[in-house]
């Protein structure tokens, strides 16, 4: 009984997730050009017509471009921020405070005032640079709350018997810390992607003529929903899944493989 | 881990390499900014404007969108974009002739002008005609689904003296209204029989207690699917974009009320920053063409000033009393209005909002 | 390992990009066109007073809806095999890869009127649903697009709720019911704090969802609309800054309640 409630439970919450999607995907082969939720017959132009978008494409490779080095300029730099936090013990409290203020500060102030700064204080040109900053701003925080609890955990014995051992200091860091707390950069880093590439209200503010994905979208909505925005969902989907697979059964093997050493052990 | 890594670094490299390509802006590149969807350009169109531009003249055309012309005043006056070619409204264009914002254009780099019409030259907004380059133009108009209107409305509509059918009781939620505070202001004012231009406080005020007496749906695109599938009854809009719902469904019907309307023009300009002059001027005329005006007109719906491309559409279009009216001296373009009327309708434009419940 | 080198980097980066943005803020905030101090920009709080109480009234319903969905979910989840933990994170995470404004739209082709929920609704002889434009339409938005913010932090705390806790609870008779609200749940409490941060600061500032489900502005749209055409940067700087006084202060007020000072975010 228990069991059937639970996943009668999970069936409806994934229902909610993903009926949106289905839908999109399903009026993606819709024969229209007009409205987009009148069935009017099936076809795949929308996929086909989609690449020919020059506008749409480069959109897409900016969201894309700008999600990968995000996240990278956030791991390296929340990478940094950890270590230093977990060093310091007067002003720690403030500090975690101050680094988490991009996460509890509603997206729009941070939009609104990263903008008023690239323009007003270091006068530069809205664009490329200034969304790639903005973003690694709203990224390293998660960045940090993911490295902070690998560091707690760790031995700091280890680093100093490395040392003992007569590993150079920067050798014995990257020998024996970045493994240690490498996933939580990871998963930092993970985040960050994702939320880099979602990213819409904070992208309209510091984008200036460059645009993202969501911006194009968004300035494309003045005439209705198209039904290319329906074949993009459906292509960012199947790309996405076809990720997400991978890895997940790149990490089933990695777990195997553990299981195997500590067997053999 | 070490794969991770490999995989990251592969995923950076591969971005840095299409660097390049996302933030071209070489000395051959212009940037033009348009309203998503005005243009001959994406999906859905057989003849790319931009595409054929770029093979006709070796010009790279960088092509980014705006959401309104109050959004594009904003990005150019803070300095957030910069543009080689905008395509603002008269009032907005006569705004930014004023702030000193665009440059005077070197018509002689733009020959194909020779094909606007004389009535679309030297308009309020650019009377010198030093400015500014006409796109597209059209009138404000009601359609209404004929099937879904009592008969005392429909006789309403018929006659067509004014906009009082979206005034009326008999659709609770489904009567559209602009939603933005000019063209919604624009017709109460026609409607009490005030210029659509007025800085008089008191007709301002009249104007939003008159649309304070209507439950409005207020919405912008949702136009495009709600109109044609019968869910809003009556709306008001502008003439292209009434036509192209009119194709889909045939119960709906046009007019634009006899006490007047708004007519707009939509301008070519090209903004004071920028430093390709002669490039963005090519391409205002390339806009001109028989073929590239055509092909913008039958994508966009809205009506041409540019005679040349007028003689190319089919004859249907050409007779169609929606997409080219004959004229009426009670048709008003929207002027730029002093700040203090613009912050008043402001003010005023969200109580009503706030208060449509 | 000591050395507090690395924080230097870090913390420039914090000053120039964090703190002195804030400053702009509120430094507008206070100040008129000419650069002078003014508590005159108050007056836009008591004019927008009312989509103010809309967007905090939204925010708090759609962050208990996404507490109560997932909740249960995360409970769940952390009850299964590694295997199936690793699937249900997948598809949790994958809606949010989809872009943000074609969430929104996905949204509106069911709900509008003559929408898909209609279409199938009217196939199976049930009445149109009325939900598209109300307030209930912008809650089932920002429920659907924040819900895997709430359910992640939660789901993270309780895997890490080790297992000879639970079974000590057990063995003291705990079952159920009681095991949940005497062992679970307030070991849980770190994660639900941080779920409910993730899911009530971007529902209280969104915009966007709430212009296109809801069709009117919340607090968002509002401070969006000011920087737009005549650029109020004082009306929108005072908005900005309330809403960041308002936030801060619910978080601050919530995190008094958690004895742990450790974050937990996703």
């Amino acid at each position: 009984m228990k069991k059937i409630v639970s996943n009668l439970y999970l069936a409806l919450i994934f229902l909610f997730l993903y009926a949106p999607i289905a839908v999109m995907i399903v009026l993606s082969f819709n024969d229209t050009t007009t409205s987009i939720s009148n069935w009017q017959g099936f076809t795949l132009r929308h996929y086909l017509t989609l690449f020919e978008n020059d506008a749409l494409v480069e959109a897409l490779v900016n969201s894309l471009v700008i999600a990968v080095l995000s996240a990278l300029g956030a791991s390296l730099l929340g990478t940094l921020g950890a270590l230093g936090l977990n060093n310091v013990k007067k002003a720690r409290g403030l500090l975690m405070n101050l680094s988490n203020l991009p996460i509890i500060n509603p997206e729009i102030v941070t939009g609104v005032s990263l903008m008023l700064i690239f323009i007003g204080i270091f006068s530069m040109e809205l664009g490329f640079f200034t969304v790639l900053l903005s973003h690694i701003v709203f990224n390293t925080p998660y960045v940090i709350l993911n490295v902070m609890p690998r560091l707690h955990r760790m031995d700091r014995n280890l680093y100093e018997a490395a040392m003992d051992l007569g590993c150079h200091p920067a050798k014995a860091f990257f020998k024996v810390v970045i493994p240690e707390i490498f996933p939580g950069i990871f998963a930092g880093f993970l985040i960050s992607l994702t939320y880099s590439f979602d990213d819409f209200i904070i992208s309209y503010f510091t984008g200036g003529n460059f645009q993202t994905l969501s911006v194009f979208i968004n300035n494309s909505l003045k005439k209705g929903i198209k039904p290319w925005m329906a074949s993009m969902t459906g292509v960012i989907f199947v790309a996405v899944l076809v990720i997400l697979i991978v890895m997940n059964f790149h990490d089933a093997k990695a777990e195997a493989a553990t299981k195997r050493k500590n067997k053999l052990a | 881990m070490k794969r991770i890594l490999s995989f990251v670094l592969l995923l950076a490299v591969l971005s840095a390499l299409t660097l390049p390509m996302a933030s071209c802006s070489g000395a051959n590149t212009i940037v033009v900014c348009n309203w998503g969807e005005y243009m001959s350009t994406g999906a859905d169109c057989d003849y790319d404007v931009i595409r054929e531009f770029e093979k006709a003249t070796g010009i790279k055309v960088k092509y980014v969108t705006t959401e309104s012309n109050e959004t594009l005043y904003s990005q150019m006056k803070s300095g957030a974009g910069k543009y080689d070619v905008i395509f603002p409204s008269d009032y907005m264009a006569e705004r930014m002739i004023s702030e000193g914002m665009l440059s005077e254009l070197n018509y002689e780099n733009i020959p194909n002008y020779a094909n606007i019409m004389k009535e679309f030259k030297g308009l309020d907004y650019d009377p010198e005609e030093k400015y500014t380059v006409p796109y597209f133009w059209g009138t404000v108009g009601i359609v209404y689904n004929e099937k879904k209107l009592t008969e005392e409305d429909r006789r309403l509509a018929e006659e067509g003296k004014d906009w009082s059918l979206l005034w009326s009781k008999n659709y609770p939620d489904q009567i559209m209204m602009f939603d933005n505070p000019r063209d919604a202001f624009g017709i109460a004012l026609k409607q009490l029989g005030y210029s659509q231009n007025t800085t008089d406080e008191a007709q301002l005020r009249e104007a939003a207690a008159l649309l304070g007496q209507q439950k409005f749906y207020y919405a912008m695109d949702q136009f495009f699917e709600m109109v044609p599938s019968g869910d809003l009854v009556v709306a008001a809009y502008y003439a292209g974009d009434c036509m192209s719902v009119m194709e889909e469904n045939p119960d709906l019907k046009f007019f634009v009320p006899e006490c007047g309307t708004n007519i707009f023009n939509d301008a070519m300009c090209i903004p004071a920053t920028s430093k390709k002059q002669a490039l963005a001027e090519q391409f205002i005329n390339f806009m001109l063409t028989r073929e590239a005006g055509k092909a913008n007109t039958e994508y966009v719906y809205y009506s041409t000033p540019n005679s040349e491309v007028y003689g190319a559409l089919d004859e249907e279009l050409q007779q169609s009393e929606i997409a080219y009216p004959t004229r009426k001296e009670n048709w008003e373009a929207f002027r730029n209005l002093p700040t203090a009327t613009n912050d008043l309708m402001r003010e005023l434009w969200n109580t009503v909002k706030t208060n449509n419940k | 390992m000591k050395s507090k080198k690395p924080l230097i980097p870090y913390l420039v980066w914090m000053a120039a990009f964090v703190v002195i943005p804030m400053v702009m803020v509120v430094y507008y905030a206070f100040t008129d066109s000419s650069g002078a101090f003014t508590w005159q920009n108050f007056k836009y709080i008591g004019i927008n007073r009312q989509v103010y109480i809309d967007s905090f009234q939204v925010a708090f319903v759609s962050t208990a809806i996404c507490l109560l969905l997932a909740y249960p979910l995360a409970l769940m989840m952390s009850r299964m095999s590694p295997r199936a933990q690793r699937m249900m994170n997948i598809l949790i995470m994958l809606p949010m890869w989809m872009n943000f404004i074609l969430r929104i739209c996905a949204l509106e082709v069911i709900l509008r009127p003559s929408g898909v929920l209609n279409q199938l609704l009217s196939l199976l002889g049930l009445g149109g649903n009325t939900i598209y434009r109300t307030h209930t339409a912008v809650i089932i938005g920002i429920v659907y697009n924040y819900l895997p913010f709430m359910v992640l932090p939660i789901y993270t705390v309780m895997t890490k709720i080790s297992k000879s806790v639970i079974e000590a609870g057990q063995d003291l008779g705990c079952n159920g019911w009681r095991l949940l609200q005497k062992v679970i749940f307030p070991l849980s409490v770190p994660g639900v704090i941080s779920g409910i941060t993730m899911v009530f600061v971007p529902a209280a500032s969104s915009f966007v969802i709430s212009a296109r489900l809801g069709g009117f502005n919340l607090i968002g749209d509002t401070i969006e609309a000011y920087y737009k055409g005549e650029i109020d940067m004082h009306a929108g700087g005072m908005l900005s800054f309330v809403l960041m006084v308002v936030i801060v202060i619910s978080i601050a007020v919530m995190n008094h309640f958690d004895k742990d000072d450790d974050i937990v975010l996703v």
